[in-house]
């Protein structure tokens, strides 16, 4: 079983393997890390994880939800980790519609956020970003100082306890402190009757099945509905 | 704070610098200057981040001879230091107003967002509105904010500024609000002029800070001749900008 879970969360290109790309490499002067990336239809991270010498594996959930795909596969990935005598397995999500967060009680969990996407983001982003124990902001050259220091105080609102570190994922400027804070996080014995920290969205209706046509004669299972009452006239 | 130190690292090619240290104490101004691509940004970098041997160049910056415990640095640095880097845009989607404001709250600071669209007013001949957004704001109109900004809101006992001659503002008024008396400035320039307002400047080469040499008198005498020519620059741009003759 490995000792950390570590996973990474965050909208698309927001820089989660640009800044795996530089902390990697610290981490396995310390650890014996293996890296799992979780995509929807495609992904060539696994081959900036391979050029960096690291056991790496894509899970490509096809029609399924990409956070249900990998809560799912948990098991599985902790057996993998155990074949290849990893201690410290990352993960990184698709990071889609950010309703819900993949994250374990057990896992320290992270997530990345892009600096030049607008101040309001981080309130779209539930509990993939109230609920981490570290926040990564990236993109942080791209912003003046005092930008920077509103972002972060935006994120500090949402989430006061989590850790913030600024980071330039060109240049791998800032990675170290988060290598430092992960390396010296406490490491977990077992992960045996771990559970989500929040629930996820349900979604089991005729589209999830594979229904293509439109209109109400077609919706069956769990259906939500509009608001119209709040609507601008 | 009372002074900074920079210990010397390596340069680009994996050799000591030439100059093993440079400390710098409050109320200077000092100038960086050096080919593009010789380090300037990031020594102001390692500044700003207050470097422990952990940056590439692996310089180390003392704070009043004492090197900064790293779980501090970032709120020690957000404290002490202010930085103008090279961004000519905002990405902040929001008024002009509104940030000012944001950002006096994230210093748990009271502010008059006219009193600080004043000064940048001042240094910009575009005119700025308090009720602009942010990302419309030209590139001379974003750096005189982001100038009136850090010299009414950010008020950090170190100011790093990385070129101040872009986007065609009033370097002179723009240094006149950011170096008030108590400030260490650092300032990365290609101008002449600038360079020589400085009492101290270090010359930069392939990563490398190779020499600090201090202004002669020769070169006082010229940065009067300089501050001469700069005004008159300055009075050409203003005609040029109203469509008028020059001579």
């Amino acid at each position: 079983m490995p000792k950390r879970i570590l996973l990474f969360s965050g909208a698309s290109a927001c820089g989660k393997t640009a800044v795996l790309r530089w902390l990697l490499p610290l981490l396995s002067g310390r650890t014996h890390p293996c890296v799992c990336k979780i995509d929807c239809l495609h992904s060539d991270d696994a081959a900036v994880y391979g050029r960096l010498g690291l056991p790496c594996v894509t899970g490509l959930s096809g029609d399924i939800c990409p956070d249900h795909f990998l809560v799912s596969n948990l098991p599985e990935l902790f057996a993998w980790a155990d074949n290849r005598q990893c201690d410290t397995l990352v993960i990184e999500t698709a990071g889609l519609c950010h309703r819900c967060s993949p994250a374990t009680q057990r896992m320290i969990a992270g997530c990345v956020l892009d600096c030049t996407a607008s101040c309001k983001t981080p309130d779209k982003l539930g509990p993939m970003l109230t609920q981490a124990d570290f926040i990564v902001l990236t993109k942080i050259d791209m912003v003046s100082q005092a930008e920077l220091e509103i972002i972060s105080w935006n994120i500090r609102r949402l989430n006061p306890s989590a850790v913030l570190f600024r980071v330039d994922g060109l240049v791998g400027y800032g990675v170290d402190l988060l290598a430092d804070w992960l390396l010296e996080s406490e490491v977990c014995r077992s992960f045996e009757g771990d559970t989500l920290r929040h629930t996820m969205p349900s979604g089991i209706c005729s589209y999830c099945v594979g229904e293509t046509r439109v209109g109400a004669a077609f919706q069956q299972g769990i259906i939500g509905k509009i608001d119209f009452g709040e609507a601008n006239p | 704070m009372n002074d900074i130190t920079i210990l010397s690292g390596f340069g680009k090619d994996g050799r000591p610098e030439a100059l093993p240290s440079v400390t710098m104490r409050r109320g200077e101004l000092i100038t960086i200057v050096g080919h593009t691509g010789s380090g300037k940004s990031r020594l102001i970098k390692d500044v700003e981040q207050l470097a422990d041997g952990d940056s590439v160049s692996r310089r180390r910056i003392l704070l009043n001879g004492q090197s900064v415990a790293r779980a501090e640095r970032q709120a020690i640095s957000d404290r002490l230091v202010a930085h103008l880097g090279q961004n000519m845009r905002f990405v902040l989607d929001t008024t002009v107003e509104e940030f000012l404001l944001l950002h006096a709250r994230c210093r748990d600071k009271q502010i008059d967002p006219a009193r600080a669209l004043g000064m940048a007013n001042d240094i910009t001949p575009e005119p700025i509105l308090l009720g602009q957004n942010l990302n419309l704001l030209s590139g001379g109109q974003s750096r005189a904010l982001m100038i009136a900004d850090i010299a009414c809101v950010c008020d950090s006992p170190i100011v790093l500024i990385d070129e101040i001659e872009n986007a065609g503002i009033d370097k002179e008024k723009a240094f006149r609000y950011l170096q008030s008396a108590d400030k260490l400035v650092l300032v990365v320039t290609h101008d002449p002029h600038t360079a020589l307002m400085a009492g101290r400047r270090i010359v930069m080469s392939s990563g490398a800070m190779i020499a600090a040499p201090r202004r002669t008198a020769g070169e006082t005498r010229l940065y009067e001749e300089l501050s001469r020519q700069y005004r008159l620059q300055r009075t050409y741009q203003t005609l040029l900008r109203k469509g008028e003759h020059l001579a």
